[in-house]
């Protein structure tokens, strides 16, 4: 099985979400969605000042097999985004809670954040996806 | 790699009896548009070009060389005679810009298909202009926003796709400004109709969506889903990527469709891609006839006219310059012409015959289809995932090693919802014999996968160029068509 560090929050769609200070979010894919799409050859991260609702797509994650969005995981305000990305999708794959992370999200409501799965409800939603 | 046709090129070398003879200079051109220098043209002989581009496609997998099961792309045999007829001296040297008085066969052609595409989709009108699927689909949905608009209906935002639609539909949507919601696909591939209940709105632009699905299934709740849709005041899509499985036997207009497009290229046997030319007129119902891309062809007093602008000023414009790719369209008329109604009945049966021969005979062989419980249309799933599990191989490998036998891979990965799956297509133009040859090797392969996995992760192993490093190509592009120690000064590399 793949790594799901116990610190962060998780989305059905294979996100990571881990709450900084002041109502940030920085937001990446998992380990196991980087295992699924395969290498990455092109990450499109969002323009900070934008606002994203709950669900809107953010980022787009390119494979060889496949291009997904990433969606955002609440409402909020893009506050910064993984520039590197750019250059070096790759990080992505090599670590994908790390130097990986996609891009930076001012919440605009704090509480939505509970809605969200913990490390072991992912890891049990993504073995049941697997069957 | 093999070399460019540049690569043969000798300073002053040339094809004389393939020259056009030197004609007087033009007087009229403005000296700021003329040539400063001569176009950077290889300078080869004739048996120089004849051997290079011979050598090229003698590297390629081709339709006319292999069985090429490549789902969802209807990759079936287009008869020679399309080509003949669509290429008598009478159509070849008719000029776009010739007046219709000259151009009377040719009109009369188009003008017959179409009223068949018509009447073979159900749809009150056909406009031939698109040159190509994806054009088409912006011009279907550029209809959808200008019939909305007309109305003064402009807070729809939304068209809604199912999640094993084709990427150019969500695509075509935002192209024309609209928001792409995804709908999921149930366990038996239909579309998950609460989920369509719940999305429909006063945003609902439309629906877009291909029956059979790409997941080789016929959506069987189209009928209600017409009816959600339309009375969230939604129109319906029909992407016409799988006509083939239902030509001659139901039509979209009767499923409740209000605008489609057709892929000439897959249904209607004309050549594929390649970047070439291609066609994707659409067709809409009596409601949307106004907004139809111009020009088309109409008749008048037994004359046929082309209809433009003038006579349809509510059209959504022109696509191309002049009216798509007549070559295209010729080909596909003379097919449509050779089929008949009830050939075109038998183009149905006989792809969804074989599809569904070959799913049984791999199912009997132990492979796993996708939807088990459904009846193939003209294409299925099968899903590696078990042999990816036990033998630590993949789809991607598996279908390299296809390659080795000699069978074009089938489609990889898509429809992204169903792990490690091949998207097999067979069309109707494959004999039993080469159906039975796919199923052993099939099963020759996964013995390959039990007892030596390597040689499928190592394949194809008899091609010209062995597994090709598709991160690094997609990651770090580098196209040329000029040799890379003489590119040319204005860098036009690319």
């Amino acid at each position: 099985m793949s790594e799901v560090p116990s610190d962060l929050k998780y989305t059905t769609a294979h996100e990571w979400v881990r709450v900084e200070d002041d109502a940030v979010v920085t937001i990446g894919i998992t380990d196991h969605a980087q295992a699924q799409l395969g290498d990455l050859v092109f990450v499109e991260v969002p323009e900070a000042g934008s606002s994203l609702g709950a669900g809107d797509a953010a980022a787009v994650v390119e494979s060889v097999k496949a291009a997904s969005d990433v969606y955002a995981p609440v409402a909020g305000e893009v506050v910064g985004a993984n520039e590197q990305l750019d250059e070096n999708p790759e990080l992505v794959n090599n670590d994908p809670f790390g130097e990986g992370w996609i891009y930076q999200l001012r919440v605009e409501n704090p509480d939505a954040l509970d809605e969200l799965m913990s490390a072991a409800d992912y890891e049990a939603f993504a073995e049941s996806e697997e069957d | 790699m093999t070399e460019l046709i540049f690569d043969h090129s000798h300073p002053g070398r040339s094809n004389d009896a393939q020259m056009l003879p030197p004609g007087p200079e033009p007087d009229d051109l403005p000296e700021a548009l003329r040539r400063a220098e001569r176009p950077r043209w290889p300078e080869v002989s004739e048996l120089q070009a004849v051997r290079h581009y011979t050598r090229l496609s003698q590297l390629n997998f081709s339709i006319d060389t292999h069985v090429y099961p490549l789902g969802s792309c209807t990759m079936k045999h287009n008869p020679r005679a399309c080509n003949a007829l669509a290429m008598l001296p009478g159509f070849l040297e008719r000029h776009p810009l010739a007046p219709p008085q000259a151009g009377q066969g040719y009109l009369a052609c188009m003008y017959d298909l179409q009223n068949i595409l018509a009447e073979v989709t159900g749809m009150r009108g056909v406009s031939l202009a698109p040159a190509a699927g994806a054009q088409g689909e912006f011009a279907g949905v550029s209809m959808i926003r200008a019939y909305h608009d007309a109305r003064g209906d402009t807070g729809r935002r939304e068209i809604l796709v199912p999640d094993a639609a084709h990427g150019t539909n969500p695509a075509s949507a935002s192209m024309c400004g609209y928001q792409a919601r995804e709908l999921p696909t149930d366990d038996e591939g239909d579309v998950d109709l609460d989920a369509l209940r719940e999305a429909v709105g006063p945003q609902t632009a439309g629906i877009m969506l291909t029956n059979p699905s790409t997941v080789g299934v016929f959506e069987r709740n189209i009928e209600e889903m017409a009816t959600i849709v339309h009375e969230a005041g939604g129109l319906l899509y029909y992407d016409g990527a799988n006509l083939n499985a239902i030509l001659g036997k139901v039509r979209p207009g009767d499923m409740g469709f209000d605008v489609i497009h057709l892929n000439l290229h897959k249904t209607f046997s004309t050549p594929h891609g390649g970047g070439g030319p291609g066609a994707g007129p659409v067709g809409v119902r009596e409601n949307l006839l106004p907004f139809l891309p111009t020009p088309m062809v109409g008749e008048e007093d037994g004359r046929y006219i082309w209809r433009t602008e003038a006579e349809c000023p509510d059209t959504i414009g022109r696509m191309t310059a002049f009216a798509g790719n007549a070559g295209v369209l010729l080909r596909a008329y003379v097919y449509i012409r050779m089929l008949g109604r009830r050939g075109m009945q038998r183009v149905a049966e006989y792809a969804t015959l074989n599809a569904n021969y070959l799913m049984t005979q791999l199912r009997e062989a132990g492979f796993e289809v996708a939807f088990p419980k459904r009846r193939a249309s003209h294409e299925f799933i099968v899903t590696l995932k078990s042999e990816h599990d036990r033998f630590g191989i993949s789809a991607m490998d598996f279908a390299k090693r296809m390659l080795d036998y000699g069978f074009h891979a089938p489609t990889m990965y898509f429809p992204l919802l169903v792990p490690e799956c091949l998207l097999i297509e067979p069309t109707e133009t494959e004999a039993k014999e080469d159906l039975d040859r796919l199923v052993e090797v099939f099963k020759t392969i996964r013995d390959e996968a039990e007892s030596n996995p390597e040689l499928l992760r190592t394949a194809p192993h008899t091609l010209p160029l062995r597994r090709l490093d598709e991160v690094r190509a997609a990651r770090d592009l580098h196209l040329r068509w000029w040799p890379e120690d003489s590119a040319p000064a204005t860098g036009t590399e690319g």
